[in-house]
């Protein structure tokens, strides 16, 4: 089990080794750089402070030399300089990160919570007005475009109901009080966080609905029936252990993108996450950063197969070693 | 039309006229029709019919496990120990389940939780009907695996359904049926899905807490073999109906129905030389009514050799005398041969 971990670690840190070489090939492929960028920003320039400006960055040197030494700086935890924003790029992270972690998680949790009921009581009466209503709202999750119904929210919910704030993380001035700051915190993440559950929620009702009609017409449902145990037991200990391995799996898949999954919920609500700091940096050839978000996207992506595959042996023992 | 009942002394189990509808897109299908039999204490009753004749059906209805929508229960009684189940509330009916009304089903392989240990599965239908602590719930479970001789018990109990073999988790099957010493178990095709030396040693094994327990047994097959190795008494059903009541010897040695008559007709029979291998084995022509589509009249009429112009309308039950009767015209007249 522990040699799997660490076998799981180690091939990890190989893919994720794979992943930087060719994102940087990728983005050095693609035409412009920060200078140019820069440049155009200023409205031009002449090549000279160009050619100034490349060497100043390390930007003159052949490709494969820059990525050598990127390698080398990011085995010794170093993700880089950021051009535009001069800052280190972890610290430029670190900074954005713990309001898309706040925003994704806490969304991914309700989505996967209150969807699994939606879709287990569905499932309890497949024909029923229930059952309906879980359907249509799936249906409803998987076609509405995020942006627009997060400004749908923000408008019925922040403007015409102003019981939320319409943007930001924090309030100006903050309150005083490290209580007040918390909650100031979850009152703008309100609005965010349920835009982001509902799509989410649309999967979860679904799969873990269909799953649960497939479970229920198991004869090990009909033994714990027959054992004379309560309606209870039967759906949430014996079905429902068995029902949840597809949800384990999406929950799986999308806890890979919580590190830049929300870019648009993110930039509807003005939150200063790490989807618009890519988004900026993507406009502005700022290579470190983009970098530094995707070398971040590849790691949470393996640490968060390593944590499913996990929950998958705990879930099911004929699930034998996570190789 | 009815059987007359005679109700014993030790009648564990009366059932009568218990009738199961299914709703088929908007028609109502009759599964089971006025089904009665009773069962006496200690005594292993057998039921025997092809599939689609709705003797595992009968089984769910007693425990009131008919999968409802699209199915009910549209008549009967069932009384244990002189209580209906049928006019129980969910709660009375939902302990009565497992602790004086078990049962065990055919496929062991898919019967048991894949995710939840043996011992788990043993402790919580331990739980459900007696009031112990966990400790002493796996001590008994551990005993009950025992009882019914499951080597290593304290190791076996640790394992999940996957790591044991067919066999073996019949048994905790069975042990779990057990748990609370039940009156009656229905075992439905309970060997089925094992293979010949495994079916005999549960068939010992049933045997063997049947006669310590004085626990009655309904036991639910299609296989006559089954039914002589196990059974006292038998019924035959066909097409959701009891077409023939008698004790073994009754049934195999003078059935009196033609429908009994072909399903013994079509049994296998090893004769020393080979030579029951050389002809093809007969079959009762024809195949199972479509109980979408009844006909009027006896349901084995369009497929009975012996049918005449009477098979046309409904045969009753003949009661020919003690927990006795056929469902055929041939036995109206004295023309039974």
């Amino acid at each position: 089990m522990k040699q799997a971990i660490i076998q799981r670690i180690f091939l990890g840190i190989v893919m994720i080794t794979a992943v930087i070489i060719l994102n940087f090939f990728l983005l050095h492929a693609a035409p412009g750089d920060v200078v140019d960028a820069m440049l155009a920003e200023g409205g031009g320039g002449d090549p000279e402070l160009a050619a100034r400006l490349r060497a100043s960055y390390g930007l003159d040197e052949a490709t494969h030399i820059q990525l050598i030494k990127y390698l080398g700086q990011v085995f010794r935890g170093d993700l880089g300089y950021s051009f535009y924003y001069d800052q280190s790029v972890t610290d430029l992270l670190l900074g954005h990160l713990p309001t898309t972690l706040m925003l994704t998680i806490s969304a991914l949790i309700l989505a996967v919570v209150i969807g699994t009921l939606f879709g287990v009581y569905a499932a309890l009466k497949p024909k029923g007005i229930f059952s309906n209503f879980v359907t249509v709202l799936s249906l409803f999750g998987y076609a509405t475009p995020v942006f627009w119904l997060g400004m749908i929210i923000l408008l019925v919910f922040a403007l015409y109901l102003p019981l939320f704030p319409a943007f930001g993380i924090r309030s100006l001035p903050e309150p005083e009080h490290a209580v007040g700051r918390i909650l100031d915190i979850i009152h703008h993440l309100v609005l965010p966080t349920f835009t982001l559950a509902i799509l989410y929620l649309a999967s979860y009702s679904r799969i873990s609905r269909a799953s649960m009609l497939d479970v229920l017409g198991s004869d090990y449902i009909r033994t714990a029936r027959a054992k004379g145990l309560s309606e209870t037991k039967v759906i949430f200990k014996h079905a429902l252990k068995n029902a949840a391995m597809p949800v384990v799996t999406l929950a799986g898949l999308q806890l890979a993108q919580v590190f830049s999954g929300a870019i648009l919920v993110e930039t509807v609500f003005s939150l200063p996450g790490v989807g618009p700091l890519l988004y900026e940096s993507i406009v502005r050839r700022d290579f470190p950063v983009i970098l530094g978000v995707l070398f971040g996207a590849a790691s949470t992506t393996i640490i968060a197969n390593i944590i499913t595959d996990l929950i998958y042996k705990y879930m099911d023992p004929r699930i034998q070693s996570i190789t | 039309m009815d059987d007359s009942l005679e109700i014993k002394e030790d009648a564990v189990l009366q059932v009568m006229n218990l009738s199961v509808d299914f709703d088929v897109k908007g028609n109502n299908v009759s599964i089971l029709s006025k089904v009665n039999f009773g069962l006496g204490l200690g005594e292993t009753l057998g039921i025997v019919g092809e599939s689609g004749c709705g003797k595992s059906m009968t089984a769910l209805a007693l425990l009131r496990m008919v999968p409802s929508p699209p199915g009910k229960i549209s008549e009967g009684e069932v009384l244990l120990n002189n209580v209906d189940l049928m006019t129980l509330s969910k709660k009375e009916i939902k302990n009565i389940r497992g602790k004086e009304l078990s049962m065990i089903f055919q496929e062991p392989m898919t019967s048991l939780n894949p995710v939840f240990t043996v011992g788990n599965q043993l402790v919580e239908t331990i739980l459900e009907h007696k009031d112990l602590s966990r400790v002493d719930a796996l001590k008994e479970a551990i005993e009950l695996l025992r009882l019914v001789q499951i080597p290593a018990p304290e190791q076996r109990i640790k394992e999940y359904p996957h790591q044991l073999s067919g066999g073996m988790r019949q048994r905790i099957m069975i042990a779990m049926a057990l748990v609370c010493q039940p009156k009656v178990l229905i075992a439905d095709e309970p060997t089925t899905a094992l293979d010949v030396t495994v079916q005999a040693q549960i068939f010992d094994l049933l045997k063997e807490i049947q006669a310590k327990t004085k626990m009655s047994i309904i036991l639910i097959t299609h296989d006559f073999g089954a039914i002589s190795e196990m059974a006292d008494r038998v019924i035959v059903m066909y097409a959701g109906y009891k077409v023939e009541e008698g004790t073994l010897d009754e049934i195999r040695n003078s059935p009196l129905h033609p429908y009994t008559q072909g399903l013994l007709r079509s049994m296998l029979v090893i004769k020393p030389d080979s030579s029951g291998f050389k002809k093809p084995l007969p079959e009762i022509p024809g195949s199972v009514p479509d109980l979408l589509n009844r006909q009027p009249g006896c349901p084995f009429g369009p497929r009975c050799s012996q049918a005449t112009i009477k098979c046309r309308s409904m045969p009753p039950n003949f009661n020919l005398g003690f927990k006795r009767s056929v469902k055929c015209w041939l036995a109206d007249n004295g023309r039974v041969e």
